[in-house]
């Protein structure tokens, strides 16, 4: 049994309350920062910790905050992204309406050690109910002294608001949700400037997701030497990964980086294997931008090494025969599926999501899945194959945001591992357009 | 100062300037083409990945090469840099690329496109780009429509380049225009049916890239290559009033703002000037307008105005004095 | 449904939570509201915002009116037409799709008698709107309505108790700035 650094108390009665929370040691970060650490002492612990982004992009938290610029009387801004829209992921939903606390409390720290006074929560407005859970916890705070001025008498003023998105993927773009936070189109901004220098109203501002957010307490309380014991190298401390897709046990669950794979999709502690009875064919470890792997290469590397859920082993062998561990969205298919057809939904995804300023990813997301479309459909032809994976290369690294890469791995990937099933569905055009036609082992199954 | 190597020619540039405009200061054909990016424009650019560059040393401290292509026109420069365009395989391949994106959803309809001629995207995909097509769905397409008395939006043309948008935002007092609408589906609108109504709101015209926004008063009259331009100014109240008349035989056909070589205003013109002068008495005449940039109007030996006689004699007798020095080649008329 | 003739005002509760918002931002950065004066527009003029709504936003926060139509149009969580009583927002991505939402979808249309992106069923009680990913993959087929998320329905009980529920919405759900309460309160502090 893995140890839950965050989700230890999630099932206790009334822990959504600030009472409850405190009774089981909340806020204590904030008084051992506020009280006997200096901002850049926390901001060292968080270095030592190890912690990666947990949105996604795995980058080290401390790193991080370490180049935010902190010019003499300028504001700087701690946003939290809360934008959690990457298909196959819903840890920070669950986190923040079964925790708000846990989320508030990693805010006043984190706030603190970058020395922000005013901090965001930049919710995805879909979830408008967990708002409404946010702000009265906030509100709790407030009343208990851990928000606004002079908090626990530190001198140090924070204030803390929610802010709800519109309905779009793309907002979970650090620029793309600042501008959204302006007021403005969820357009990616062109990189240089760096929010680090330039994010918020132009003003030096760190943007973290909830998970990396709410890490933050147990480190700080722990100290960062004990929290990096936990994991593997470079993949320490515990991960939200969210189940999903045909599981017999869909759901979050807390792991310890470095949990096998095999064990996390079978042992009944975890997901509890494929539902029905049925054979795994492919995952999708990380959120569905990531690669996709048949069942033989997720378990095992292509080195035959057990596949373990850490960012290292999850990447292991690049694009040709790795994934990412990306933000631990975790999609399991089974048997039945079609690859073809689960390619043209994501792909699909993507072009809706697509905010349409760079032509690369404006016009080649649409292209994408229209060929897609068509093969599923019994339209396509061999050449589109090929096209499909020159299209997505032509859209990969020439974006301005990583919404490129996001809709061409999954289709360079399921080309890849699965160039069969697309061949199929040109040979056998008819019968793979039947609603449920899947490609197995040169059988259809309908 | 910051000194950068570009495609192997050494430029020294003020601290901030773009690789892009480093290029231009060398200039000739090394420079990257820009379709969205527009000098005059704040916050232009970066968008349409035209000016993709690759960065082999990002500066004399840091000389790892950037992981991926650059956006030429909004990424600074750094002391010691060495940037790749001509001379890099894969910028020129990607470009191919880019070129072949713009082009899917483009309508190719350039026999009755009335910027054909002057189209930034007919010269970038005829300098860069393949002249086979991989696209075999159906091509977007959006209802004309008409931004006033004086403006044709033809949507389905446009690149999004948003210069239009920034163009209003900037030198107009009242934006009514934007991009609605996203991903694919974007498109400059109004929203509810308003009208560009604004005395500098024709400079959106020029701006335009492509042929989404076009002259009414100049629709369907000729093929660009077919007139002449010619410098001329007047005493306006509003703007400097320096601009080019378009001529076919006597007749101003059009008026548009002075452009230099890589096809930027140079100066704002208003409405009056653009819309409402189209007499020759109107203008004082400066002479032929040269054409830098790349064009079909200046291929071929255009360079030059075909002016039929009559037209001459209206004009002023410096302008005459220095046709006869160049005399203009006899085509046409 | 908000008819075009007369100009939509803010209910008096919605004033006081816009000016509570308000103070969330800088006071040069009115704009920065924006997102959140359009959800609270929506909930208030029946499910959708009008052009005469989106108009009053604009004059609301002191932004040029294509300000807020570049934006509403961008978001999808604004609907510019109008709609039945419940927007059904069923969750299409794929692992919603693994679990059926495909059936899902198809149920919704054939007993509600609405079709997905068309007009509300002929009772004017149901909207069909297909979304991508809601965050609640492990639930899923997912269907959201207003701040709810209807989770599992994967059977024909699961989708009857849904509507069941919906159709016994006498009045909509009171919005959270229209309880007196701890939002509200807050502003005052």
């Amino acid at each position: 049994m893995g140890r839950k650094l965050l989700t230890e108390h999630i099932n206790v009665e009334g822990i959504n309350t600030f009472e409850v929370y405190r009774k089981h040691g909340g806020y204590r970060s904030v008084e051992k920062a506020l009280k006997t650490m200096t901002p850049d002492e926390v901001v060292e612990e968080v270095k030592k910790s190890g912690l990666r982004g947990r949105g996604g992009a795995g980058f080290p938290t401390g790193m991080k905050w370490s180049f935010l610029a902190k010019p003499e009387g300028v504001p700087r801004y701690l946003v939290c992204n809360a934008d959690e829209s990457e298909p196959g992921t819903f840890k920070d939903r669950q986190l923040m309406s079964k925790l708000p606390h846990l989320l508030i409390e990693g805010m006043i720290t984190s706030s603190y050690a970058l020395g922000a006074n005013t901090s965001y929560i930049y919710i995805r407005g879909e979830l408008l109910y967990v708002l409404r859970i946010l702000e009265k916890a906030i509100a709790e705070a407030y009343a208990a002294g851990f928000l606004g001025k002079n908090i626990l008498g530190s001198g140090y003023d924070l204030d803390l608001h929610v802010h709800p998105g519109g309905g779009a993927y793309i907002c979970g773009e650090e620029t793309a949700l600042l501008e959204s936070l302006e007021g403005k189109r969820g357009n990616p901004r062109n990189k240089p400037p760096f929010p680090a220098v330039q994010g918020l109203y132009a003003r030096p501002t760190v943007v973290n997701n909830v998970e990396s957010i709410a890490a933050v307490p147990v480190i700080v309380n722990e100290g960062g030497d004990e929290y990096a014991k936990i994991g593997v190298g470079r993949s320490t401390g515990t991960k939200l990964i969210s189940a999903c897709g045909h599981l017999n046990k869909p759901g979050i669950y807390e792991i310890e980086l470095g949990l096998p794979v095999e064990e996390f999709i079978y042992s009944d502690e975890y997901c509890g294997g494929i539902w029905k009875g049925r054979e795994l064919k492919a995952v999708v470890a990380g959120g569905s931008s990531v690669p996709i792997l048949p069942k033989e290469l997720i378990l095992k590397t292509a080195a035959g090494e057990k596949r373990l859920m850490t960012y290292e082993s999850l990447s292991d062998g690049g694009f040709v025969t790795g994934t990412m561990l990306g933000s631990g969205g975790f999609i399991a298919m089974d048997e039945t599926t079609c690859i073809v057809r689960n390619t043209w939904n994501f792909s699909r995804f993507y072009h809706h999501e697509s905010c349409g300023q760079c032509s690369p990813c404006r016009e080649g997301t649409g292209w994408m899945e229209k060929v897609l479309h068509r093969l599923e459909h019994g339209h396509g032809h061999m050449e589109d194959i090929d096209l499909l994976v020159s299209v997505a290369k032509q859209i990969e690294g020439n974006t301005i945001c990583p919404l490129g890469e996001a809709a061409a791995w999954p289709v360079a990937a399921a080309v890849r591992h699965f160039r069969h099933e697309f061949e199929w569905h040109v040979t056998h055009a008819k019968e793979a357009a039947q609603p449920g036609a899947v490609y197995r082992a040169n059988a259809v199954l309908v | 100062m910051a000194k950068i190597t570009f495609d192997g020619v050494e430029v020294e540039v003020p601290d901030g300037t773009t690789i892009l405009n480093a290029a231009r200061q060398i200039g000739g054909s090394i420079v990257p083409p820009a379709m969205c990016y527009y000098t005059p424009l704040k916050g232009s650019g970066g968008k349409c990945r035209a000016c993709l560059v690759r960065v082999a040393a990002g500066s004399a401290k840091d000389p790892r090469p950037m992981p991926k292509l650059v956006a030429s026109c909004v990424t600074p420069v750094q002391d010691g840099m060495v940037v790749e365009n001509t001379t890099s395989e894969q910028v020129l391949n990607v470009r191919k690329g880019i070129v072949e994106m713009l082009l899917i959803n483009h309508p190719l309809d350039c026999p009755v496109c009335d910027q054909a001629g002057e189209c930034d995207l007919q010269n970038f995909a005829f300098e860069h780009g393949v002249s086979t097509t991989r696209y075999q769905e159906e091509r977007r397409t959006f209802e004309k429509i008409d931004i006033g008395p004086l403006i044709q939006l033809h949507m389905t043309r446009c690149i999004l380049c948003y210069r239009c948008v920034y163009t209003a935002n900037q030198i107009t007092d009242n934006r009514v225009h934007g991009v609605l609408g996203r991903g694919d589906a974007a498109e400059i609108g109004t929203y509810i049916e308003n009208i560009i109504d604004n005395d500098f709101s024709g400079n959106v015209i020029d701006v335009c890239p492509v042929g989404a926004l076009t002259d009414k008063t100049f629709r369907f009259k000729s093929r660009v290559w077919f007139t002449k331009p010619v410098n001329a100014h007047r005493d306006c109240p509003k703007c400097s009033g320096n601009v080019v008349l378009w001529y076919k035989g006597k007749d101003v056909l059009r008026t548009t703002a002075r452009k230099d070589q890589y096809g930027e205003v140079k100066e704002w013109i208003c409405n009056e000037c653009r819309f409402e002068k189209k007499e020759t008495s109107d203008w004082t005449i400066e002479g032929p307008a040269h054409i830098d940039r790349s064009s079909v109007i200046s291929a071929n030996h255009y360079e030059l105005p075909v002016l039929n006689q009559s037209v001459v004699a209206d004009l002023p007798e410096s302008t005459q004095r220095d046709l006869e020095k160049n005399p203009p080649l006899k085509l046409g008329n | 449904m908000e008819t075009t003739a007369v100009k939509p005002q803010f209910s008096e509760a919605a004033q006081a939570e816009i000016k509570r918002l308000l103070t969330h931002y800088p006071d040069d950065r009115r704009k920065s509201a924006l997102l959140p004066v359009l959800h609270i527009a929506q909930a208030e003029f029946g499910g959708w915002v009008s052009p005469e709504v989106q108009d009053l936003v604009a004059e609301v926060l002191d932004i040029k009116p294509i300000e807020v139509y570049e934006v509403a149009t961008f978001y999808t969580m604004f609907n510019l037409k109008p709609v039945g009583k419940h927007v059904l927002e069923i969750c299409r991505t794929g692992p919603c799709m693994l679990r059926g939402s495909d059936e899902l979808t198809a149920h919704l249309e054939r007993i509600t008698g609405a079709k997905v992106g068309g007009p509300a069923s002929a009772d004017g009680l149901f909207t069909l709107k297909e979304v991508e990913c809601l965050a609640a993959c492990g639930f899923a087929p997912i269907v959201q309505v207003r701040e709810k998320y209807y989770e599992q329905l994967d059977t024909p009980e699961a989708v009857d108790a849904m509507l069941t529920e919906l159709r016994n919405q006498v009045h909509r759900p009171a919005l959270p700035w229209e309880e007196t309460g701890l939002p509200n309160a807050l502003a005052n502090n």
